[in-house]
């Protein structure tokens, strides 16, 4: 910056990469705890104190998770509801983000209102209602039941993030791509869709982790072990006397894994400035 | 190519009314320009004729055939916008081809057209790149390339130069000008620029609050406005205008000087009227209505002399090249001939 001294920049730069530092930390010392506990052998656990790294390491505890647990059927049953969550909210709210978007219709403020009052009630005081309606329809204790409960509750954030990344693409592009021979429907395929890929990539990444970590429903509707999904799993670590802390940690390290591919396979989507050029500027 | 008739065209927005009975015939090869102040009602009514708006009543024919109805696409038209509207997502040159695409013309007519249409605007070194690769003058042609494509029966044009700069303004509305005399389409321009409404168009459609003011070629409005808004929207410097009554032959001002009228006027004795008078027709005189200079602006070719006179700004255009300082006194005429006469309470042309 023109003005400053030498020592003012060296000073500034090193303050802005300190507190960036301090920021990654802080974010990533949990995971890097989980990832130190997991390959911990059982014996140096209680007795090393605490340590940065255990002075030997194991990979018993991702053995006995991957074949003496249930782990890899709640894996499976997780990557089945969030898949299946993000998917259906993904297309319902960039439908309804359209129509938010695009349309004036009667009563248009009144669905805005609607969903946004579902984001403020506490989801505690709506498990009751929930678990005995979804118990008289037959979807307790399955992933059906599940998949649905989260599209509802994850439906009215998305179409919100969906109407935001579809305003932000111009009409003009629409009424153009009408005048040059498409119907309303083509026009949105051809030209508008391509321009929200990255409002849907968003879209799908949120509506994805948001499912894949969801713990209290999950916890409420389903009881056999066949339909539970890691999060709930988690729990049978925790036993009447003790937690097995290595084997626990050791789940959650390889429920890390398909969200860390998921997002970057998400990420070349994720860029921004795809409409640069359409319009002036 | 085609004609287009507008019959008793109205629309309403909420309660408030945008376009009132508009008749309009636009014939085959014209090219239209609709001017006015922004929220006159032009672009809505451009964007009927598009099909982008819903009319309230009415009949829109392009050719013969009734398309109140019709969407778009069915239209046969191409429209250029203000914003350009390409395609960010594709390259030049499908976004020339779109709409030859979605028709599924065959690819050695759309290579075929796509590349006259490129070779005519200058886009040949730029077909493989994508549209924020453009320079705002660049992607203009391509835009106007994306309608020559289509070979539409009628050319819509939505303020085409407004995000331009000055100098590429006027070249391409030479181009443009230029184009339609090699092509011949029909085409309607909508434009809140009169000088590009006077160069361009064959015939001018003046609109104010959703209703036309005034139709006809360029210089005909220009020398016989219909009223006095169409006498102050176009030209530049803007006519001059005076409250005046009228006294006999002449109109008396409200400083006491009179001014003869011409002698088509048929103005009742102490009516209420308007005088206009154009910039270049004012002239320094010996006697006449009293001014004193206030700004004096030579542009070269012209110099502008802005003075007050009868309680009102008035502005001079002379050829010549006056000697002029501010705060001289100087009196002002004009030949009758020159002067307009409007009524005071309808704003009609009375001469």
């Amino acid at each position: 910056m023109p003005g400053q001294s030498l020592f003012q920049r060296i000073a500034g730069q090193i303050g802005l990469y300190g507190a960036v530092a301090c920021y990654v930390v802080f974010a990533l010392l949990p995971i890097y705890w989980t990832i130190k506990i997991s390959v911990t052998p059982q014996d140096l656990l209680y007795s090393e104190g605490i340590r940065l790294w255990p002075s030997r390491m194991t990979l018993a505890n991702y053995a006995s998770v991957l074949k003496a647990s249930d782990f890899p059927r709640y894996f499976l049953n997780s990557i089945i509801v969030s898949v299946s969550t993000a998917f259906i909210v993904t297309v319902v709210a960039s439908f309804a983000g359209y129509a938010l978007s695009r349309f004036r219709f009667r009563g248009k403020a009144l669905v805005s209102l609607v969903l946004l009052l579902t984001q403020t009630f506490p989801l505690v005081m709506v498990i009751p209602p929930i678990y005995r309606i979804m118990g008289q329809l037959g979807l307790t204790d399955n992933l059906y039941g599940l998949i649905i409960i989260y599209t509802a509750f994850n439906i009215a954030f998305a179409t919100f993030l969906m109407q935001s990344f579809l305003d932000g693409v111009p009409k003009d592009l629409e009424e153009a791509a009408m005048i040059d021979g498409c119907t309303r429907l083509d026009a949105l395929r051809r030209v508008i869709l391509p321009l929200t890929l990255p409002g849907m990539g968003a879209t799908v990444a949120f509506v994805f982790t948001a499912a894949w970590s969801e713990l209290l429903f999950g916890l409420m509707l389903i009881n056999s072990e066949s339909q539970k999904t890691f999060s709930v799993g988690l729990l049978t670590f925790v036993g009447k006397f003790a937690v097995d802390w290595g084997q626990m940690m050791a789940a959650s390290v390889l429920a890390l894994i398909p969200v860390c591919l998921f997002f970057l396979f998400l990420q070349r989507y994720l860029v921004t400035g795809l409409t640069a050029g359409a319009v002036k500027g | 190519m085609a004609s287009v008739s507008l019959r008793g065209i109205h629309k309403k927005f909420g309660p408030v009314s945008v376009l009132e009975k508009i008749d309009l015939d636009i014939e085959d090869g014209e090219f239209v320009v609709l001017v006015g102040p922004s929220g006159c009602g032009k672009s809505t009514l451009l964007r009927s004729i598009a099909g982008l708006e819903t009319i309230d009543g009415g009949e829109i024919r392009i050719g013969d055939r009734l398309v109140n109805h019709a969407a778009p696409k069915d239209r046969d038209i191409a429209m250029v916008f203000q914003s350009y509207a390409l395609y960010p997502h594709m390259d030049v040159r499908r976004n020339m081809a779109f709409s030859l695409n979605l028709r599924k013309s065959p690819a050695e007519l759309i290579a075929e057209r796509v590349s006259a249409a490129s070779a005519k605007l200058g886009l040949g070194s730029l077909l493989e790149r994508l549209p924020k690769q453009l320079s705002g003058g660049q992607r203009q042609r391509v835009a106007m390339g994306r309608a020559i494509v289509r070979n539409p029966k009628v050319f819509l044009f939505d303020e085409p130069l407004s995000n331009l700069d000055a100098k590429l303004r006027s070249t391409m509305r030479t181009e443009i000008k230029a184009l339609h005399q090699s092509l011949k389409t029909t085409s309607i321009y909508v434009t809140h620029d009169q000088i590009e409404a006077m160069t361009m168009a064959n015939r001018i459609v003046v609109m104010h609050d959703g209703i036309i003011q005034q139709v006809g070629p360029p210089l005909e409005l220009y020398d016989r406005p219909a009223n006095i808004f169409v006498a102050g929207f176009i030209g530049s410097p803007t006519m001059n205008f005076f409250d005046a009554v009228s006294q006999g032959k002449s109109a008396r001002l409200g400083d006491g000087s009179a001014l003869v009228l011409p002698t088509g006027a048929v103005v009742k004795e102490g009516r209420e009227i308007v005088i206009g008078i154009r910039p270049e027709h004012l002239r320094f005189s010996g006697e006449g209505l009293p001014g004193r200079v206030v700004v004096v602006e030579p542009l070269g070719m012209s110099t502008q002399v802005t003075l007050d006179a009868a309680g009102e700004r008035v502005t001079l255009m002379a050829l010549e090249r006056p000697s002029l300082a501010p705060g001289d006194a100087k009196s002002l005429t004009a030949r009758p001939e020159d002067i307009h006469v409007f009524d005071r309470s309808t704003g009609l042309r009375l001469n």
